[in-house]
């Protein structure tokens, strides 16, 4: 009798405290999204509600540029990272440890164990090095970085994706004298494909989110669009600032969403 | 004939090792070049003489870099005494993370346990909205709150409309402002492990401490939190390395008064101009962080074999 109105699982003012865990969440994410709205020429006057500062958000050249800069290292970087993520993880999984299995996996997760700072500063150090060499600055040098330490995202979900995979299928097309290469292109590649896609999405939202690495090893005039904001909100900041935050916010939500429908409709 | 058999086995088991060391070498050679070699250059830049305009000169050596972290010349009588001034930063970067870590268990514990008890099908949308603000540009976040801390920001006009004060709090370039947006931008990373191990829980333990007469807290303390303590320690692990090696949050919330360990590594390769000071500060904060990873792969194994 009494069982049936005591619950065990509940533990008392954890509901409260998750309440005030979301709302932590989403408050100054909402603020900024509003603040976005604002009329005026400063952040600290609120004027009405006006779309102004999207208006010249769009038409700062500025901004163009660091936007269109940002998609282009973000589409190579994770282009080249689940290219390289496949290969590495169709050679890594399904097979018996062999010697030099785990060295592979350490050095490709090694970009996720060593702080972005330590790995950004290490990088201006040789790269301004071979600017000098070279005399090549153009954007190599961040599609390269980028590339790197967008590997060990891509690979989790591809590996993960493999290593569920059924391999009866394979055997069956080996079976009917289809050679590596047809057993790869129609079996093993199809099936592949929800966690290679799955990948170049992760590696996309990693790369376009980065500053730290890029701050360090970006030549003059080379800003994408986080660092472009980073040295905005050291400046003066108007709320054109926040109209660029909340049209990236709203991307990568998106981006997230989408992700989230893919991952799910696959399990 | 075995034998025979034997030699073609073994040399297409040879083989295939040969095509996956093939097939793997882009992703090795890419991260080497771009993420673990640089590593190398630095550790040597460390121990070289800093140049007069930034970079070091070729082919000198010297332990000066490292001296430098540590303790610093007098200029007068050029006797050594300890670098205050770097050791504050890097105790402070510490305390700092620490108690990042500490607010964020606070806070995200009782939400994981609060998630992983609501029926299956709403969990997955609680979790979900976790994990947005997790997917989110953290130097987003970070301008996000400082929209909510600012003296003419969200907070100090709530404060001053209720009437709780009459001049705004200044919050910002304080290390409270690094705090606040520290447990802000790492709040998911403790929430998301935290959540998987409280979501294996096996309630029936649970209830079995509450036939043996335990109180709700005591059930807490004695039951959940030691059957959930793998995921305390990885969500503290989470939170406690990037918090070291935080550089955005403080550079856009501290201010130059409140310098992490992160900032005072990019002072060195800027105004600083002393790259062996900055490499082996950066070799520093690696030492740290690998301190702290096998704190945490001593107590993961000691906890899992407690448990089993």
């Amino acid at each position: 009798m009494f069982r049936s109105h005591f619950d065990v699982r509940a533990q008392p003012g954890f509901g409260l405290i998750t309440l005030f865990t979301f709302f932590a969440l989403y408050l100054p994410i909402a603020a900024l999204v509003v603040y976005s709205f604002n009329g005026s020429e400063s952040l600290s006057r609120w004027d009405g509600l006006s779309t102004r500062w999207f208006v010249a958000a769009w038409h700062n050249s500025a901004v163009q540029d660091a936007a269109v800069r940002s998609l282009v290292i973000a589409l190579w970087a994770a282009f080249l990272a689940t290219f390289a993520a496949t290969m590495a993880a169709l050679a890594t999984t399904r097979t018996a440890p062999y010697r030099g299995l785990t060295f592979k996996y350490a050095l490709i997760n090694q970009p996720l164990m060593v702080p972005e700072i330590v790995t950004a500063v290490a990088l201006l150090i040789v790269f301004s090095r071979i600017k000098v060499w070279t005399g090549y600055s153009g954007l190599g040098y961040l599609v390269m970085a980028h590339t790197a330490f967008c590997i060990p995202f891509a690979y989790l979900p591809i590996r993960a994706r493999l290593e569920s995979m059924d391999l009866t299928l394979e055997r069956a097309a080996a079976d009917l004298y289809a050679t590596r290469w047809m057993t790869f292109r129609h079996v093993t590649l199809p099936l592949l494909r929800p966690g290679i896609i799955a990948g170049f999405m992760l590696a996309f939202v990693i790369s376009l989110d980065d500053v730290v690495i890029t701050e360090f090893v970006k030549s003059g005039g080379q800003d994408t669009l986080p660092t472009y904001m980073l040295g905005q909100i050291r400046r003066e900041t108007t709320p054109e600032i926040n109209a660029i935050a909340t049209v990236f916010l709203a991307l990568s939500t998106v981006l997230v969403v989408v992700f989230f429908f893919v991952n799910r409709r696959k399990t | 004939m075995a034998s025979e058999v034997e030699r073609i086995g073994r040399e297409r088991e040879r083989k295939d090792i040969r095509d996956r060391w093939l097939l793997s070498a882009p992703a090795l050679v890419i991260v080497f070049l771009a993420a673990v070699g640089p590593l190398f250059v630095m550790l040597l830049y460390s121990f070289m003489v800093k140049g007069d305009y930034g970079d070091v000169r070729p082919g000198e050596f010297s332990l000066e870099g490292w001296v430098s972290v540590f303790f610093q010349r007098d200029i007068f009588d050029d006797t050594l005494g300890l670098a205050d001034a770097h050791l504050s930063i890097i105790w402070r970067s510490i305390q700092l993370s620490f108690l990042t870590t500490v607010l964020t268990l606070i806070l995200g514990f009782p939400t994981a346990y609060f998630i992983a008890t609501r029926p299956p099908h709403t969990r997955e949308i609680w979790v979900f909205l976790v994990t947005i603000p997790f997917w989110t540009n953290l130097l987003i976040r970070t301008f996000a709150m400082q929209q909510v801390i600012r003296n003419e920001g969200l907070l100090n006009n709530a404060l001053i409309w209720l009437g709780v004060i009459e001049r705004p709090l200044q919050i910002m370039y304080t290390d409270t402002a690094n705090l606040l947006g520290m447990t802000y931008v790492y709040l998911p990373l403790m929430v998301l492990p935290l959540y998987a191990s409280i979501e294996k829980l096996d309630f029936r333990l649970v209830e079995a401490g509450y036939d043996l007469y335990a109180t709700r807290f005591q059930v807490l303390r004695r039951i959940v939190i030691p059957l959930v303590r793998p995921g305390i320690i990885a969500g503290s692990i989470l939170v406690f390395i990037p918090s070291l090696g935080a550089y955005v949050i403080p550079r856009v919330l501290g201010g130059g008064k409140n310098m992490m360990l992160g900032n005072l590594i990019e002072l060195q390769f800027g105004a600083g101009r002393n790259w062996p000071l900055g490499a082996a500060m950066s070799i520093t904060l690696m030492a740290l962080v690998m301190v702290a990873l096998i704190v945490y792969v001593r107590n993961a194994s000691r906890g899992g074999a407690g448990h089993v």
